[in-house]
Order: structure tokens, then sequence, then C-alpha cells
């Protein structure tokens, strides 16, 4: 297929895979992390990691918005549709999220609550035109990528006067969540997590370009490389990132050229800031508490806000106890470390939010990279013999 | 001449009629639909004894076996490009009774009609089904017909069950794959799936995707005298390709090794399943089948499933290996290695 295959192909790899190995320099170690779940699930897809050096560990950050989507967010939607009856749209990702009282979406709806699954807030709005008389509550989740496409269906539906059309807006920022990494004891003080650069999301930066990213370069020193979804594109990253830690160099680069500039879209930037505003603090599963990290709707748009319009309050839920994501997501654990994965932990029967998107780092290290757990219990077993 | 007039009964009305409740009700009307409708479509000597069940005779050989199975169809959309649910519930029910080895004999149908169904619809479905089974020369032999309130169903639900015989010596099982066999699948993969989604989802490609959906027990019937020490044969329709390798992993206790450049896909499934997020490896198909076989019979295999049409793309997706975890492992066209899981939740719903 045209312009998807050239990301994909195996001989570039292969170029690229011995690039890379003649790059890294003996008895140094490299950790970068990916910052989306769309690397996440590609390197795993592709079987990226078979093809860099023992000494380049990659670290699954936490950019999947279905994962940092805490429990008492998914319970208001739950609310909204069991109590106040209203229909709620929403992606399929967030149906199956694990929510309070051994509910998720999709068992509220066996429950006979009138959850609708859609594939943008498109047919959210498509759903409150066909449905005058009922209430639709899109829960909007997701990065910098989404929020734009929520921002338009508030103005459209503020334009058309769809009275019955609320957003429960759970959009957050990616550039603060990586903040709250490099700021974390793990990362600053107690070096569990050496952190060595950033492979950088694709599509959110095509949105927000790539000048957030240098204050990380600079405050940090952290290299920073905007890369495209493609398994080449990670490849490519990776050298870029192993050039410049050799190199003693933290800039951001943009790998992912075709499709982000430094300042990126403008014009979705525009419309994000006319409709929503900085929330004070935002709990991300994982991370807990982030201050300024997530989106509220504008106090102009009040009656397309569903937290305003059913007076909604937050409560916190904790995660189950057993359950590592957030040590998952913040690096400091990989998930074969955490005693629920595999056993009753798994994308069938997920507790913890990284097993149930695909792009999660638990779902895609049980659905495509697990088999490497046993390789390695064998090399362990070997090199104690 | 008798003094009392026959009663009269009007004829259906197959261009805007539809189905109504007394069609399900076990008087005149639904008689009426029964031969105007499923006879006309279906017609065979054992399905027009129009008694409660269908008297067949005993056929098995010295040593041979029944074989039964059963499909319940639900597609949405009713009708596909290259297909419908009428052909398809053939089809499902024979390439079940098809891979276990047997020579499918005798169909059964059963009909959820929702009121309201347009009688047109009907006819061109109960058409569908009679032709299928024409060109398989597999009879619809009993039926049954309800018709449930309007909103209790969806159009039409047909469920199919078959009976074929397996002859002696004939062994098909999925937990016969032996360290060292290879696995052969029989083309394309993703078609009927992504044909479903591209309807359902308004994808208009050049060339429209259509449903690969066929009679696969000539197929079976070929390999099975190719005398290729066959050892599973199964149809990957739900879940895919994936969910198939995966259930005989487990069922025979072992792993498997796949190479992704070996199995083939149209451009055009690719290019759906790339804009809708799918992996072709977890979408349906209704006309190929996966095999595997003793190594050393693998050329005799490819050759007769090459010879027939539904088999031209034959080709080694892999190998069996011993593997306690029982993982289905695949080399990547890109060079890395990966699980092939098992589809969880659901990729795709009502697809066949």
């Amino acid at each position: 297929m045209k312009y998807v295959d050239e990301f994909r192909d195996g001989e570039v790899a292969r170029g690229l895979a011995s690039a890379i190995a003649r790059e890294v320099q003996p008895g140094r170690r490299y950790h970068f992390m990916e910052f989306c779940g769309g690397h996440t699930h590609a390197m795993a897809r592709y079987g990226v990691t078979d093809l860099l050096p023992e000494t380049v560990r990659m670290i699954h950050g936490p950019g999947c918005p279905v994962c940092v989507l805490p429990i008492g967010r998914i319970d208001l939607g739950i609310q909204l549709a069991l109590e106040q009856k209203v229909i709620l749209a929403t992606y399929a990702d967030t149906l199956r999220v694990p929510a309070g009282g051994g509910l998720s979406l999709m068992k509220a709806k066996a429950r006979g609550g009138d959850i609708r699954m859609v594939y943008s807030s498109a047919d959210a709005l498509e759903l409150a035109r066909k449905n005058p008389g009922r209430q639709v509550v899109f829960l909007a989740i997701g990065f910098e990528t989404t929020t734009p496409p929520t921002a338009l269906a508030i103005k459209v539906a503020r334009a058309e006067g769809l009275a019955n059309f609320s957003v429960l807006c759970n959009h957050v920022l990616t550039p603060s969540a990586i903040t709250h990494i490099l700021e974390s004891p793990e990362v600053r003080k107690y070096g569990t997590v050496p952190l060595d650069g950033f492979v950088g999301p694709s599509h959110v930066s095509t949105v927000i370009g790539s000048r957030p990213f240098e204050h990380f370069a600079r405050e940090y020193r952290k290299p920073v490389v905007i890369a495209g979804f493609e398994p080449l594109d990670v490849m490519q990253a990776v050298r870029q990132l192993v050039r410049q830690v050799n190199e003693g160099r933290a800039e951001v680069e943009n790998e992912f050229s075709r499709a982000v500039t430094r300042d990126g879209n403008r014009k979705a930037q525009a419309l994000v800031s006319e409709v929503f505003e900085l929330r004070r603090s935002f709990e991300w599963r994982g991370l807990g508490e982030v201050p300024y990290s997530a989106l509220q709707i504008r106090a102009a748009f009040a009656e397309h806000d569903a937290e305003r319009r059913y007076g909604l309050t937050y409560k916190p839920v904790p995660d189950h106890k057993a359950c590592e994501c957030g040590a998952i997501l913040r690096g400091v654990k990989r998930p074969q470390d955490c005693k629920l994965f595999a056993t009753v932990c798994t994308p069938e029967n997920p507790m913890g939010s990284c097993m149930v998107s695909s792009e999660g780092a638990c779902a895609a290290h049980y659905s495509y990279g697990r088999f490497r757990d046993s390789e390695a219990k064998v090399h362990l077993a070997v090199q104690t013999a | 001449m008798s003094p009392v007039r026959p009663g009269y009964v009007k004829p259906l009305d197959l261009q805007q009629g539809v189905v109504d409740l007394s069609h399900g009700g076990g008087g005149r009307a639904m008689n009426q639909l029964i031969e105007e409708v499923f006879l006309r479509a279906l017609d065979n000597p054992l399905l027009r004894q129009g008694n409660d069940g269908a008297v067949l005779p005993l056929v098995a050989p010295p040593g041979g076996r029944l074989v039964m199975a059963t499909d319940a169809h639900v597609v949405s959309p009713l009708f596909f490009p290259g297909g419908d649910i009428g052909c398809l519930s053939v089809h499902g029910t024979l390439n079940d009774v098809a891979v276990m080895g047997a020579r499918p004999l005798w169909l059964a149908a059963g009909f959820i009609l929702e009121e309201g169904f347009p009688l047109a619809d009907l006819r061109r479905i109960a058409a569908s089904m009679g032709k299928a089974a024409a060109d398989a020369g597999v009879p619809i032999v009993t039926g049954d017909t309800k018709v449930v309130e309007q909103g209790k169903g969806d159009g039409v639900f047909i469920t199919t069950t078959g009976v074929g015989v397996v002859e002696p010596g004939v062994e098909l099982s999925g937990d016969r794959a032996r360290p060292g066999d290879a696995i052969v699948l029989s083309g394309t993969i993703g078609d009927h799936g992504m044909a479903i989604m591209s309807k359902r989802e308004d994808l208009n490609f050049d060339a429209p995707i259509e449903s690969d959906t066929a009679a696969l027990h000539t197929l079976v019937q070929a390999m099975l005298r190719a005398d290729a020490d066959l050892r599973v044969v199964r149809d990957p329709t739900r879940g895919g390709l994936a969910a198939t390798l995966n259930e005989i992993a487990r069922q025979s206790g072992v792993g498997m090794h796949l190479e992704e450049a070996a199995i083939t896909v149209k451009p055009a499934v690719e290019a759906a399943c790339e804009l809708l997020g799918l992996d072709p490896l977890y979408v349906a198909n209704e006309g190929k089948l996966v095999a595997v076989c003793g190594e050393a019979g693998l050329p005799a295999l490819l050759e007769a499933m090459r010879a027939h049409p539904l088999g031209a793309g034959a080709s080694r997706i892999g190998t069996v290996v011993a593997d306690d975890n029982q993982f289905v492992q695949m080399k990547t066209r890109f060079g890395g290695r990966r699980i092939v899981e098992w589809l969880s939740g659901e990729q795709l719903p009502r697809i066949c």
C-alpha cells in the first residue's frame, strides 16, 4: 500500500538496525521513553525491540488516553447513563475500562444504560440531532489530538442551538505529563528510572508543534525526537536519540517532518483556547494529581458542559492494591514485574488501565511480546547454571 | 363437480408485501409463506414431503461416521458485496461439516423473521440459499419459520444445521498438530469481514471488496485425496486467522512460528483495515481454510489445493513447534517477532 508500506519496509529496517548497532557506544546503556501509546503499539506489533541492540531500553510512557483516565471519571459517565438516563456517547476503548463497583461502561450498558460507541465527536453531535427528546453527553477523552474535534463539536452545538448536547471533558495535556515524569522523585532523586531522552508524540505534535518540547531539552537536558507512528519512524528516532546522547546534545529534532511543524496547527490551537481553559489540577491514573495538566470547558460554553449541567462532583477511587499501572506509567516498573500481569489481569479481564487499551503498555506486552519473558527466564537459568 | 367451492388463497405480494405475525402463527398464512417463498426457492423431494422432520436414509459406509454442525447467522447488513445472509448461511454450515473431513449431505434451516420484513428481500435471500445449496449439491431438507414482533429482531436471522459422512480412516481434529508439521493457508485473508465493514462504514473503493463466502467441501475432499498426512483443517471465520491458529495450538498443546510475509492480504482489504484500525489477522473469512499436515505431505497437499479454484492461492505460512506456553509467534515483515494473540473483546460484531 502506497505511503504505508514504505514505512514498514523490512530491508530499510535491517539497514537502520545495523546503523544503530554501529553507533551505540560499548559499555554505555541508553534509556529512552516513548511517550505515546501509538509508539508502544507500533513497536510491539512489528517487533521493533528485536531490531534494537540490547543496550537500548525503551520505557513505555503514559501517552495512552484510556490508560490515564482515572476510575472516578468513568464513574461520572456511568452515573450520567444510569441515574440521569442520558445517552452517553464514547469511543470504543473506554467501554471496557474497569470502573468503581465492579462496573465498566460496557457493564453499565448491559444494565440498561444507553451507552453508544462513536468514532468521532461528530457522531455524538449527530446522536443529539437525531434524539431531540433525549440528553446526549459525549465522554471526551484524549490528548491534544482529539481536543480540537471536541472544541468544534461544542461550537457547532452552540451554533445549531443543540441544547441537548453536552460534553464530559477529560482532555489532558502532554507537556504537563512529561514535566511531571521529569520532576518525579524516581527520575530526579533516586535515579531508579534512568531517562536519557524521549521519542516525542507524532499526532499530538501535529497540533501543538515541536516548540513546546524545546523546554524539556533546555531545562532538563533531555533530547526529544518527534517521530511518526510507523515502525521505521521509531527506529529512526532511536538512532537520532543515540547520536544526541553520544554527542552530549539535548535538542528537539523532528523526524516526523512530513506532518509536524515547529508551530503546529494554529487554527486548531485557536479553536481549543476559545472553548477550553486550563484546569487547576486533574487526576491521572498512575500519576496522581498533576497541576495544570488538563482542560475544562470555559464558562462561556457552560450549557454544553456536562459537569456544570448535572452538578457532577469528582470522587477519586483508588486502584486495585496490587495493580502496578502507576509505576508502569511512570516507567518505574515493567508490565511483567506486576504480580497481576497475565495472571488475573488480561485483556479480557483487565484489572488496571494499562491492560485495557491496545496502546497500553501491559496490553501491548501481553498481546505481542510476552513470549520474550519465557526466553528471558531460560536465559537467566543458563546464566546461573 | 363438488358443490363446495375451493377456498381462494390470494398469492403473496412478493413486490410490496411484508412479513406479519400470522406468517409465523402456524396457520394458512405460514403455510402459504412456506409454499410460495421457501419451497419455491429450495425445492427438493425431501423438503416437499412436508413433514415435521425429514426422513433420511442411513448412508454411512461401514466404519464411517456422521458429522453434524450448526451455525447461526445474524450478519448486518443482510446484503453485502459478494453475497448475502442466504448463501452465507449455507456456506457457513457446509464448511463446518467439510473441515471435519466429511462429505456434507443435508442441511436444515431455521428462520427468525421480524414483523415488517419485506417479502421481496426474503425471496431474494431464499433464492440465494437455494442456489448455494444447489451449487454445492447439498439440499435443504427441513426447516422452520418463526416471526417476532417489530423491534425484537433485525430483519432475519438464519440458523442452519448440516449433516455429513466421514469416510473410514479420515481423522481431522484440532488436537492433532505436532511439532514439525507445516501450516498451510488456502488464500488471502480478511475479505469477508472487510466487505461487511466497508459496506457498514460506507467506504467506497474503485473495486469494491467482495466477501469470499464459498463452500469449501470439494476443496477439503481434494485435499484428503492427496494423501498428504492431513491432520487439521479449520475455516478461520470470526476472530480470523489468529483465533483459528490459537485454537489449534491450544487443542494440540503446541506453539507455532509464522512468517508474516507468507500471509497474503488483498491491497484493498489492507487499505480498509488500515483506515479502520483493524488487523487483517483478526478479520473474518468465509471461504478460506487453514490446514496442518506432516512436513513430508506438504508438496502433495499444496499441489492438490492449488489445482482447486478455492485453493489457488495456497501457501505454507509457518511451522508447528513444541512450546508449553502455546504461543503463536510470528516473524513480522519488518523483521521483528511478536505473538499473534487471541482476539480480545469483539473487533467486529455481527459479521456472519
